[in-house]
């Protein structure tokens, strides 16, 4: 089956796109300026390889079941008419896909460490894994919130700027009491947690909505549902770091 | 044999990663829209492929992206690089490798974005062809060169992250007013869709290794914040541009409305 291998070359090389920028620049600065080799290349080599065919195959799992299941469901339940159905499911579609997002896992799991070495918690494993842990959960949470304000707005029609700045004072007031360890994590955690499997399930939401409901154009109010979920989830680990420091 | 003991524990991991929106999407389908599942085969074999990709994405992350990130901010901020021992090192200038490398990091990412991309191309059709795809790709891209760059600055001089946060949220607020209504929601969005799966531990582990290397800084205090950063200057650089082209073609429309009144 030679249209298969073709296939499975062809999701290799996409998933290698995405580190071939990284690939140029490191070999740039490590040939030109700074003129030594990499340390320990053959780890770094194979990690790299783990790092493409693992997202390869992560990817084309999703693509494969979870992608058209949820999308379907969004319009389903978008089309169903109940309000409190598609509340509950935006809350749990933004929760469990956060859960689930790879860069989340690494980076909450960087943080412990981080925060074990500098003296912030006790750095035995069970410590460090709650807390990465409770990271995770904080952000799944505030994510599951932002989509579901985010739906509400679609639904209701409200204007984004005022939702997004009145998020903003809320994250300057929450500055201004968080213990400072957290505030990096916390400004981070906005940006990690729109990626790979929450992006496309919450523009699938967004989309499906705003396309049921007369007077909204997919293409105007579709938009705006990720832009919460970068928001909110710094309000909510700054909160998570008041009550564990 | 220690290796496949910890990817047996990554791999438990993951699939209790993967557990709540499979249940959700299952169980809405079941008891809420009350269907049978379409191609239950697919999705079981798609969650087989999820989890194990997601583990060796992980374990790959751990031994390559990680280490890469760190080893590349230690090697930039080493004495020997920057001018031989005993310069003054709280001097932020003699920095400009890292920042050069940071800049050209979240550029040639951000331009190789696949999600970028789809937003790109539909925000040319909202606004009806005045934002060309390749246009805001391109200025998406400074948003995050420009990001990260100050970012490492920033962990270089070690001044506290939130007022830098505060000035780009007031700036956002500001422009806010003046960027045509059609562009806002998408402007506000590609903060969010920038920073890839890919991008994110890497610059995640740059920010940190730097804040190992530079002499005073804390990991704890300075080390994270990039990625803040590179989701936060988009914003401001896709703003402008739709202010700016829009500019361009009310002008021109006011131009030629005056050449035929001639």
């Amino acid at each position: 089956m030679p249209s298969n291998i073709i296939l499975v070359l062809n999701k290799l090389w996409d998933s290698f796109k995405d580190l071939l920028p990284i690939i140029f620049v490191i070999a740039f600065f490590q040939i030109i300026v700074l003129q030594q080799p990499l340390p320990n290349f053959v780890e770094v080599f194979f990690g790299s390889i783990m790092v493409v065919f693992g997202l390869m195959l992560f990817v084309q799992g999703l693509e494969m079941g979870l992608f058209p299941i949820g999308e379907n469901m969004a319009q389903a339940l978008a089309r169903k008419g109940s309000l409190s159905w598609l509340l509950i499911f935006a809350f749990l579609l933004g929760f469990s896909t956060t859960v689930a997002e790879p860069a989340l896992i690494a980076v909450s799991a960087e943080a412990a460490e981080i925060a074990a070495v500098g003296g912030l918690i006790s750095s035995t494993q069970e410590s460090m894994k709650s807390y990465a842990f409770g990271l995770r959960i904080s952000v799944a949470f505030s994510v599951g919130i932002a989509i579901l304000i985010g739906v509400l707005r679609i639904i209701r029609g409200w204007p984004i700027h005022y939702l997004i700045i009145s998020g903003y004072i809320l994250v300057i007031l929450m500055t201004l009491i968080a213990p400072k360890e957290i505030i990096g994590i916390a400004f981070d955690a906005g940006g990690v947690t729109t990626s790979t499997i929450t992006v496309p399930l919450v523009a699938a939401l967004g989309v499906g909505l705003a396309s049921i409901i007369k007077g909204r154009s997919p293409l105007l109010d579709g938009f705006g549902l990720i832009a919460f979920a970068s928001l909110l989830p710094m309000i909510f680990v700054m909160g998570y770091g008041l009550i564990i420091f | 044999m220690n290796f496949i003991f910890d990817a047996g524990a990554v791999l438990l991991a993951t699939i209790r990663d993967i557990l709540p929106i499979l249940l959700l999407i299952i169980g809405f389908q079941l008891f809420v829209l009350r269907q049978p599942i379409p191609q239950l085969r697919r999705l079981i074999v798609g969650g087989i492929y999820v989890v194990i990709g997601l583990a060796m994405f992980l374990i790959g992350l751990e031994k390559a992206l990680f280490p890469v990130g760190k080893i590349m901010a230690a090697q930039l901020a080493d004495p020997t690089l920057l001018g031989g021992g005993n310069i003054e090192l709280v001097d932020w200038t003699a920095y400009g490798w890292v920042y050069l490398f940071a800049a050209l990091i979240g550029f040639s990412t951000t331009i190789a974005e696949p999600s970028l991309l789809a937003v790109a191309i539909k925000a040319g059709e909202i606004s009806s062809g005045v934002i060309s795809p390749w246009g805001l790709r391109i200025t998406v891209a400074i948003g995050v060169a420009i990001g990260i760059a100050l970012g490492t600055f920033r962990i270089v001089t070690g001044t506290p992250l939130h007022f830098y946060i505060i000035i780009g949220y007031i700036v956002i607020v500001l422009q806010t007013f003046i960027t045509p209504k059609k562009m806002i929601a998408l402007a506000y969005d590609s903060g969010g869709v920038t920073t890839s799966t890919v991008t994110v531990p890497l610059v995640a582990a740059l920010g940190l290794g730097l804040s190992d290397a530079v002499p005073g800084r804390n990991p704890a205090i300075d080390g994270f914040g990039l990625i803040a950063f590179a989701s936060l200057f988009p914003i401001i650089t896709v703003m402008g541009y739709a202010q700016i082209s829009h500019w361009f073609v009310n002008n021109s429309l006011k131009k030629r409305s005056k050449g035929e009144n001639k």
